[in-house]
C-alpha cells in the first residue's frame, strides 16, 4: 500500500490538537488575537464566525500555510512546529479548501497520487492507488470513479475527491472550510453522513461555517470567533440559533428580512427559448424561458455552474445568444450591447464584483460614473466635470452608507461590503426598470448582506423587476416572490415562494423533476 | 519540371531530407513541451539553439570530438535554461518579454563569440550517416528512414521517451499538475519551483542539442543567425501538437517536409520567386496555428508565475 504512514517520531494517531494563544497580524489587521482552540478525536468541532472573523486564518496557521506571530500548537500534548502543508500532512492533518485544490485535467487517481512517493519508484503506481481509493470510497460512502477526469465531475463529487485525498494521506484531523457552500440540500445530507462515519472511525473534524443550522446539526462543540477574538467555546447541545447568531455578530440580527406583499405589474424582462454557449464552447443554456414582472423578485436557484453565469451575461448583453429572444418591456433587445441596454434602464450587479463591477484602480468617483461618464451633467464636450461628479458621489456615499476614507480613494482599498455598496449606488441610482443581481451577497458579512437584502426589497417596492441569481438557497427563500430552478442550462421549474420548500427545490437543483404546481 | 516531383528518386530524396530536417524541430519542440507543460513559456528557444549550435561547433572543431561538442551544447543550453528559470520562477518576470530577451542575447552572443573565436566560416566533418543493418537495404524506405545520422535517430527516439516520462512517471505527473494548477500541487507538497526549474533547464539542454544538430550534423557549419527563427517555429509546434510529444512529432514532420519541398523547388529553379518558397513554412505556421489553437486548451497556468500566499 502506497499510503503515507510517516509520522514525526513520538506521535501516533491524533488524539488532541490544541492551539494556544494564537496571534496573527497582517499589515493593518489583527486577524487572530490570542485565540485558543482545540479539537479531539471522535468529534466535530465547529468554527463559527462572519467573514473576516479570522476562521480561515486560524486554520491556515494550523495547516502550515501561515506562520503565527505568537502562540503554539500541540498535538497529543506535544509541542509541534508546522511550517508548511507538507508538515501538516505528515502530522495527520488534512484540509479541504473552499476552492478545491484539484488539477482538472488529471484523473481522480492522478490527483490523489500527486506528490506521494510511488511503490514503483520513478514510475507511477496508479493501479494500486485506484484500488485503495475504491476501498476508502467503500468505507466512507464517498462514491467516485477513480478513472474519471476532474473536469467531468460535479462539484459534490469533487469535494469527495478532496476528502479521499486527505484520507489517503492518512489524515486523522480534517479541516473543512465552508464545505456545504457548494452542495444541494440532499448532497449536504450525504455529506453529513460521511462526516459522521469519519467521526465514528475516530477522526477529528473541524467544521468551518457561518450557517447556523448546519453547525447545530453536525457539531458536538462550537467555537465562535468575532473580529479575530474567541468569543465563546461551548457544547453545541443546548445552543440555539439565536444564541449563536448573537455571539457571532455581537447583536441581535434579523435572520429573515421582512417583506411587504408584492405589487406585481407588467412583464419587464422576458427570455424566450434562449440558448447560449458556455466558456468551454459547450451548451451553457439549453432553451431557457423566463418572465420577470415589475415589482417582484424572481429568484434563480441552482448549484454553481449550471448556467447561472451564462444567463446573467446573456441578459446583460455580455454573451452572444445562439438562438431565442430576450425582451425588455416587450422590446426585442436580442443581441444588443451593454451600452444600448444601459439606455433601456437595465442594471446589473455582477457576480465577480472585484473584476466585473469595478475598475479597482479607479476612485470611488470614477467607478460611480462608469456607466454615464460621457453624458451630461458629468461630462460636457468631452471634458469630465469633476465638481459635479464629486458632489454627486458624496451624495451617494452618504445615501448608500459607503464607508470610504474619501470619494477619491481607489476602489481596491475598500472592503467587499463597501465595494458592493458602490456598485449598488451606481446601479440603483439610475432608477432601473430591470435589475439583474448575480450572487449579490457572496463573500459579504452578515451586516453587509442584510444591507444588500434591504436595498433589493426597497427596489422591489419601487416596482423594479428583479432577477436574483443566488447559490444560497436561504437567500433565495428569504427574498424571492417566485423561484426558478436552473439545472444544466435548463429551467427545471418555477414555483411560488409560498408553495416552495427547501427539500423540493433541492430535488430540482439536483435535476430530479417531480410534479409541481406551475406558478 | 513539376512532373519530376513524382519520380520516385525525387520523392525519396525529399522524404529523406524531410525526415532529417525535422531533427532540430524535434529536440527544440520536445524540450519546449516540457517547459510549457510545467507552465513556463520559453520564447528564448532560438537563442538557446544558436548558442548551442556555436558551442557544439566550436568545441567539435577545436577538440575534433563531436560528442564533446554535443556535451558543450547541452551545458550551454542548460545554463541558458537555468538563467531563464531564475528570471521566471524567482523573479517572476513576464515570460513572453524575458524569453525575447534571452533570444536576443543568444543571437548576439553566438555571433560575437563566432567573430572573436573563429572569424571565418569553417566547416566540421559532422556526424556521418549511420546505415542501420538490413533495414537500410529495404528499397525506398531504407533510403528515407535508415540512412540518417545518429542525432536524427535519437531525435525520433526522444518522442516516445518524452511521452513515457510525461505520462508514466511521478515526475511527469508533477510537471502536468504544476502547469495546470500550481496551487493544488503546492498544497500536496510538490515544489512548484523545483519542477519548473527542472523542466526549463531540460528544455534548454534539448534546445542546445537542437542547435548542435544543425551545426555538427545537418549543415556542419556555423554562421550568424543560422537557425533563422526555427526556434520560434518549435514553440509554435508545441501549440500545434497540443502539448503532446506525438502531436509535436506530427507538426515537426509537416514543417520539415514542406521545407524539404521548398528547398527542392529552389534547387530546381522552378519559376516561383525563391522568397515565396522560403516563406512557405512560415505561412504554414500561421495557418496551422490559427486552426490548431482552437482545438486544444493550453496548460491553465501557462505563463502565470506562481507565488505562495503568505
Amino acid at each position: 500500500m502506497a499510503q503515507v504512514e510517516k509520522r514525526v517520531p513520538g506521535t501516533e494517531r491524533i488524539q488532541t490538537v490544541e492551539m494556544r494563544g494564537i496571534t496573527k497580524r497582517f499589515p493593518g489587521v489583527l486577524a487572530n488575537d490570542k485565540v485558543d482552540f482545540d479539537v479531539r478525536a471522535g468529534e466535530v468541532h465547529a468554527l463559527l464566525g462572519e467573514n473576516g472573523a479570522g476562521k480561515s486564518t486560524l486554520m491556515k496557521i494550523l495547516y502550515g500555510m501561515y506562520a503565527p506571530d505568537e502562540g503554539e500548537i500541540l498535538i497529543n500534548d506535544t509541542h509541534v512546529e508546522i511550517h508548511s502543508p507538507t508538515d501538516a500532512i505528515q502530522y495527520g492533518i488534512g484540509m479541504i479548501h473552499q476552492h478545491f485544490m484539484l488539477v482538472e485535467t488529471l484523473t481522480v487517481t492522478e490527483n490523489v497520487a500527486l506528490g506521494l512517493p510511488s511503490s514503483r519508484g520513478l514510475l507511477t503506481d496508479l493501479d494500486a492507488v485506484s484500488k485503495r481509493i475504491r476501498e476508502l470510497a467503500q468505507v466512507y460512502g464517498l462514491q467516485v470513479d477513480p478513472n474519471a477526469y476532474i473536469w467531468q465531475l460535479a462539484v459534490g463529487q469533487r469535494q469527495r475527491v478532496e476528502i479521499i485525498k486527505a484520507l489517503y494521506r492518512g489524515a486523522d484531523l480534517l479541516i473543512l472550510d465552508e464545505p456545504t457552500a457548494v452542495l444541494t440540500p440532499q448532497e449536504v445530507d450525504e455529506f453529513f453522513a460521511t462526516i459522521r462515519q469519519m467521526v465514528a472511525e475516530g477522526h477529528a473534524i473541524i467544521f468551518i461555517s457561518h450557517k447556523l443550522h448546519e453547525v447545530l446539526a453536525i457539531s458536538q462543540r462550537v467555537t465562535v470567533l468575532r473580529d479575530g477574538k474567541r468569543v465563546a467555546s461551548r457544547e453545541t447541545a443546548g445552543c440555539t440559533k439565536a444564541d449563536l447568531a448573537r455571539m457571532m455578530v455581537g447583536r441581535e440580527i434579523r435572520v429573515m428580512p421582512e417583506k411587504p406583499p408584492a405589487q406585481v405589474g407588467d412583464v419587464m424582462l422576458e427570455l424566450r427559448q434562449v440558448q447560449a454557449q458556455s466558456d468551454l464552447g459547450t451548451a451553457g443554456l439549453k432553451g431557457v424561458s423566463l418572465q420577470v414582472y415589475a415589482g417582484e423578485i424572481l429568484g434563480l436557484a441552482g448549484v454553481s455552474g449550471n448556467g447561472q453565469r451564462e444567463l446573467a451575461q446573456v441578459v446583460c448583453g455580455l454573451r452572444p445568444i445562439t438562438s431565442g429572444r430576450v425582451l425588455l418591456k416587450n422590446e426585442d433587445v436580442t443581441g444588443m450591447l451593454p451600452g444600448e441596454l444601459t439606455k433601456r434602464m437595465l442594471a446589473y450587479i455582477p457576480e465577480e464584483r472585484m473584476k466585473d463591477a469595478m475598475i479597482q484602480q479607479f476612485t470611488v468617483c470614477e467607478n460611480i460614473i462608469l456607466r454615464d461618464h460621457n453624458k451630461p451633467p458629468y461630462a460636457q464636450r468631452g471634458f469630465l466635470r469633476h465638481n459635479i461628479i464629486g458632489e454627486y458621489t458624496d451624495k451617494l456615499i452618504q445615501y448608500f452608507k459607503v464607508k470610504t476614507p474619501s470619494r477619491d480613494t481607489q476602489a481596491r482599498h475598500l472592503s467587499g461590503g463597501n465595494i458592493q455598496k458602490v456598485v449598488l449606488a451606481r446601479e440603483l441610482s439610475r432608477q432601473p426598470r430591470v435589475l439583474v443581481a448575480a450572487q449579490p451577497t457572496r463573500g459579504l458579512d452578515i451586516g453587509a448582506t442584510e444591507y444588500v437584502h434591504n436595498r433589493l426589497i426597497e427596489e422591489r417596492q419601487k416596482g423594479t423587476a428583479i432577477l436574483l441569481i443566488s447559490e444560497d438557497l436561504d437567500e433565495i427563500l428569504a427574498l424571492s416572490d417566485r423561484i426558478a430552478v436552473i439545472y444544466e442550462g435548463k429551467i427545471m421549474g418555477v414555483v411560488n415562494r409560498q408553495e416552495a420548500t427547501a427539500e423540493q427545490l433541492g430535488l430540482l437543483m439536483a435535476g430530479v423533476k417531480e410534479e409541481l404546481t406551475p406558478a | 519540371m513539376i512532373e519530376d516531383l513524382f519520380s520516385t528518386t525525387v520523392l525519396v530524396g525529399i522524404l529523406a531530407s524531410g525526415i532529417r530536417l525535422a531533427t532540430p524541430y524535434l529536440y527544440a519542440a520536445i524540450g519546449e513541451t516540457f517547459g510549457q507543460r510545467s507552465g513556463v513559456l520559453n520564447l528564448g528557444v532560438d537563442g538557446q539553439m544558436l548558442l548551442g549550435a556555436f558551442a557544439a561547433f566550436y568545441v567539435a572543431l577545436t577538440y575534433q570530438n563531436l560528442w564533446l561538442g554535443i556535451l558543450a551544447a547541452i551545458i550551454v543550453g542548460g545554463l541558458m535554461g537555468l538563467a531563464m528559470a531564475y528570471v521566471t520562477v524567482n523573479l517572476q518576470a513576464q515570460q513572453g518579454i524575458s524569453g525575447i530577451g534571452f533570444y536576443l542575447f543568444g543571437l548576439g552572443m553566438s555571433d560575437l563569440l563566432f567573430q572573436k573565436l573563429l572569424g571565418t566560416v569553417e566547416t566540421v566533418r559532422g556526424f556521418p550517416s549511420l546505415y542501420i543493418p538490413f533495414l537500410s537495404d529495404i528499397p525506398f524506405l531504407g533510403d528515407i528512414f535508415f540512412r540518417q545520422n545518429i542525432l536524427v535517430y535519437l531525435a525520433y527516439l526522444l518522442v516516445p521517451l518524452a511521452w513515457f516520462v510525461m505520462n508514466k512517471t511521478t515526475l511527469g505527473l508533477k510537471i502536468r499538475a504544476v502547469g495546470e494548477n500550481p496551487e493544488a500541487a503546492d498544497s500536496l507538497g510538490v515544489s512548484v519551483a523545483r519542477v519548473r526549474y527542472f523542466s526549463i533547464i531540460l528544455g534548454g539542454m534539448l534546445s542546445g542539442v537542437a542547435g548542435a544538430s544543425m551545426s555538427i550534423a545537418l549543415l556542419n557549419v556555423f554562421q550568424q543567425n543560422m537557425t533563422s527563427g526555427l526556434g520560434f517555429i518549435a514553440v509554435a509546434l508545441v501549440y500545434f501538437g497540443g502539448w503532446r510529444p506525438g502531436g509535436v512529432l506530427l507538426g515537426a514532420l509537416l514543417f520539415s517536409m514542406v521545407n524539404a519541398l521548398q528547398l527542392w523547388i529552389q534547387v530546381k529553379g522552378i519559376q516561383i520567386p525563391s522568397d515565396f518558397a522560403v516563406m512557405m513554412p512560415y505561412v504554414l505556421t500561421i495557418l496551422v496555428l490559427v486552426l490548431a489553437v482552437q482545438r486544444v486548451r493550453p496548460p491553465s497556468a501557462l505563463t502565470k508565475p506562481f507565488e505562495r500566499e503568505s
